[in-house]
């Protein structure tokens, strides 16, 4: 048997996912909206489901959806906003109990898809806008969220690294939009955005649980009825290949305790290409796992760090690693990073990391499919990318990656920024170990 | 092998108690890829003074020795375990809570090698002067980055303004000055009085077969020489009710201010049923109180005083227990005298019947989402064990929680003493 039950039909304006299982006592659907992350949208892409999910014309105010919500045994609906490659993507996400693990047998499914349907298109308006007031709140609560990503080091260094990294590149934009750009959003302008949202954007509908295929479907061509025609499916955004010609060295000073270390590097590689899971394997060695060269030197070998991994972004082609050090430990950190690559590069990889490596990613995907967000990530792969790779796939395919074809791979990684966020003073000058 | 039904639920657990005391818990799930296992002890944090097996005097141990230990089990004399465990395709970690360390594991394959590999490197302890030196380094550097964390400052900022002497109020990982005396005979110490299987749960969810894991973990047992052990004997300070303290700022270099308000649980003794009960009901009252559907959370956020990350949450275990509610704000001080004003304005007016069936359902939804998680039922399962309640009793007493109950409750956790304000402000240079 398949690991996954995935079933895909096109209604007029919007895929329609399902995926049958009986793993869970909730059913959760997830909305996906997608476009391209831009200079000119990125603001108000980012504040517009913060304000779609605050009214609809049946629920005007958010505490009466939110009272809808409670009263279908405590539904949730969470807005989030990502990146992925050059889109930025946003998810509505509903978890609705499955009445049968209830004394109470209402419809609870129907009556949260038809919530959802009217959050997409029928929010509450006034004089052909949104709400002002609803508008309003939503900025603040917006202007505060992009504030407190500098208060968390840890997501400061990483957004100070992309901003450097993809200087010139939308994708260096903030997926919660530009801080100074929020208060000049007016309710026509957002509504005029969310207008084109519904005529341009690509909508993927998700539907996980004890469901069946084709009665998503029905209920989705009841309760989705788009007014105007949709555009068809946007063409698939090509990575531009970047030269490296020389590693940009960034260093600020900050208040802080622990340094933060964040590199940026270009693989050349994305989802779709025929070495991409290679690159997989070839990231898992350098710094995915704790059997990894980054934990094992810079944690295990030179007490150096807490933590020291790696992660690598599918859509972009980028491996961002990270490590919290000692301010005074930067060069000798950054120095045992760069080695471990020339250490791949150069074929240093031994059977064992291979079998780990491999190991472990194979249980990796095997778990995040057992959470219905995770396995809906897993599945949106395919429509950021065009391109399809089953679990099945992935698992062979792994299984099959050689240590040559990890040495290739390791041999076209760039390095290209290295951020480093230091403390101040002598305090944190002086080493513990 | 004893086993219970819940039919609502549609789940089957199987449990014993082995000879050498160890208690073992198996849940089936047939749909999932996916086992996770979690080894734990009752030992956590606030263990810090206790008589050590085989000795009379009482003595206590450094802040932050339970987490040592816990990151020191890894180790081995030929190396560390979590090489074994990704050889066998599974991912392990472990945790350090106020009363609990738990090692685990979640794997798709190789489900009976990795779930020996977890019991035999948590009774196979291997410290050395040399490894506990390397490690003062790697914990220094957890130390800093939690020092760094507003979050997490604001959080043990708010605790320490309850208490006076109980350890829950010292950071569960010590710090940098606390860890610098721990010596290896210090863990062994640590290790001897508070592993012993009678002082430990092991706890398997999965695809599994129940029976055959039961044999397996039996057997395991049965071939290691374990001696009963007498009840381990754990010394705490009297504990005044009142907070130590009504409010305290702690300065650092922030753009958004945090602040959290909290109230002092008066007599947290409760075990089993009783427990169980209360803190069911603190959390609904919570949610009828603050929950986004309610006319204060409306209140709040329309006057900017929240955003996103506003939260709520009660816990008790034998010994402390609290409530706090907060988040970002541009404002800590109007947030703050909000806050209070709200829970003492709910608490001085007759309940409304209609938040309240609206709230227990809500309740209910949310546990049955939590089900969901392998991981969570693990790991709450073991906690409600060794506060002697049951996980799967929580929908059954969230039906039966009475208005009257919730009057009681009201009254007693949000009297207006208890309260204590932590904020996280901006630090001027």
């Amino acid at each position: 048997m398949a690991y996954v039950q995935h079933r895909m039909t096109e209604i007029p304006g919007m895929r329609i996912h399902s995926v049958e299982t009986k793993k869970y006592k909730t059913n959760t659907i997830v909305l996906q909206l997608k476009n391209l992350i831009k200079e000119d949208s990125v603001t108000k892409r980012a504040l517009l489901p913060y304000v779609m999910q605050s009214g609809t014309k049946k629920y005007p105010s958010s505490k009466q959806l939110r009272g809808a919500l409670d009263d279908l045994y405590g539904a949730t609906l969470n807005v989030d906003l990502s990146k992925k490659g050059n889109y930025q993507i946003i998810s509505f996400r509903m978890d609705i109990a499955n009445e049968k693990f209830l004394s109470d047998q209402s419809k609870l499914l129907d009556q949260g898809i038809a919530l959802l349907a009217d959050v997409l298109l029928r929010p509450v308006t006034e004089n052909g806008a949104f709400k002002e007031d609803i508008v309003s709140k939503e900025k603040r609560s917006l202007k505060q969220q992009i504030e407190s990503i500098y208060d968390d080091k840890m997501r400061y260094a990483n957004k100070r690294l992309i901003e450097e990294m993809f200087k010139g590149d939308p994708y260096h934009l903030n997926v919660y939009g530009n801080e100074n750009k929020v208060d000049q959003i007016t309710p026509q302008d957002l509504y005029a955005y969310y207008q084109e949202v519904l005529a341009n954007d690509e909508f993927d509908f998700y539907v996980v649980g004890d469901i069946s295929h084709d009665e998503i479907v029905n209920k989705a061509k009841q309760f989705f009825v788009f007014n105007e025609k949709r555009a068809a499916g946007q063409s698939i955004e090509k990575n531009e290949a970047v030269e490296v010609t020389k590693v940009n060295e960034v260093i600020e000073e900050q208040d802080v305790q622990q340094g933060k270390l964040h590199m940026g590097l270009r693989t050349y590689t994305t989802y779709a290409d025929p070495d991409y899971l290679a690159l997989q394997v070839c990231n898992g060695i350098f710094g995915g796992f704790s059997h990894s060269k980054l934990f094992i030197n810079v944690r295990e070998k030179h007490s150096l760090a807490y933590y020291a991994a790696s992660r690598f972004e599918s859509h972009k082609g980028s491996i961002f690693v990270m490590s919290g050090i000692e301010t005074a430990n930067y060069e000798k950190t950054v120095s045992i990073i760069k080695e471990q690559l020339e250490d791949m590069r150069n074929g240093n990889i031994t059977d064992d990391e291979m079998a780990k490596t491999k190991a472990m990613i194979k249980n990796q995907i095997l778990e995040t499919v057992d959470d219905a967000a995770g396995l809906v990530e897993v599945l949106y792969h395919q429509i950021i990318s065009g391109y399809e790779r089953s679990i099945e796939e992935w698992i062979n395919g792994i299984d099959r990656v050689t240590k040559d074809e990890v040495v290739e791979v390791a041999k076209k990684i760039k390095l290209d920024t290295i951020y480093f966020l230091k403390g101040r003073g002598n305090e944190n000058g002086t080493k513990t170990v | 092998m004893e086993q219970k039904q819940f039919d609502q639920l549609n789940e089957t657990l199987y449990f014993k108690t082995l000879q050498n005391g160890l208690k073992v818990f198996i849940l089936e799930k047939k749909e999932f890829n996916k086992t996770y296992a979690t080894f734990t002890t009752n030992y956590g944090s606030v263990d810090n003074h206790f008589t050590p097996l085989g000795k009379n005097e009482p003595v206590k141990v450094p802040d932050g020795i339970a987490h040592f230990l816990e990151h020191k089990m890894f180790e081995k004399e030929d190396g560390d375990v979590f090489q074994q465990f990704n050889q066998q395709g599974a991912s392990a970690n472990a945790f350090t809570s106020f009363k609990r360390t738990a090692y685990l594991f979640s794997t798709t394959n190789e489900v009976k090698k990795n779930l020996t590999t977890l019991i035999d490197f948590v009774q196979d302890p291997y410290f050395t002067e040399k490894t506990v030196e390397k490690e003062k380094g790697i914990i220094g550097q957890e130390i800093r980055m939690y020092d760094d964390n507003p979050d997490w400052r604001a959080y043990f900022g708010l605790i320490s303004n309850m208490y006076h002497h109980h350890p829950v109020k010292i950071d569960i990982a010590g710090t940098v000055e606390s860890i610098a005396k721990i010596t290896k005979d210090d863990l062994y110490e640590c290790y001897e009085t508070f592993y012993h299987p009678s002082n430990m749960i092991l706890f398997v969810v999965g695809p599994v077969d129940a029976k055959e894991m039961m044999e397996l973990i039996e057997t395991n047992q049965a071939s290691k020489d374990y001696k009963d052990q007498p009840p381990i004997e754990r010394f705490f300070d009297e504990e005044p009710s009142a907070p130590r303290t009504k409010k305290e700022i702690v300065p650092m270099p922030v753009q958004t201010p945090k602040c959290y308000i909290g109230f002092k649980e008066k007599q947290p003794e409760r075990k089993g049923e009783a427990l169980l009960k209360h803190e069911l009901s603190v959390n609904l009252l919570l949610e009828m109180m603050f929950g986004k559907s309610t006319e204060n959370y409306e209140k709040l956020y329309n006057e900017g005083l929240i955003d996103q990350t506003f939260a709520f949450d009660y816990t008790e275990e034998f010994g402390f227990g609290f409530s706090m509610i907060g988040g970002d704000t541009k404002d800590p001080d109007r947030l703050s005298e909000t806050l209070m004003k709200m829970v003492q304005d709910f608490i001085s007016k007759p309940l409304s019947k209609e938040d309240l069936e609206r709230t227990r359902k809500k309740k209910i939804g949310s546990f049955l989402r939590a089900l969901n998680s392998p991981e969570f039922i693990a790991n709450q399962f073991t906690r409600y064990e060794f506060n002697e309640m049951n996980l799967f009793d929580v929908i059954p007493t969230f039906e039966q929680i009475t208005e009257s109950d919730l009057l009681d409750v009201m009254k007693n956790h949000f009297d207006e003493k208890q309260a204590t304000v932590c904020q996280v402000r901006k630090k001027e240079a």
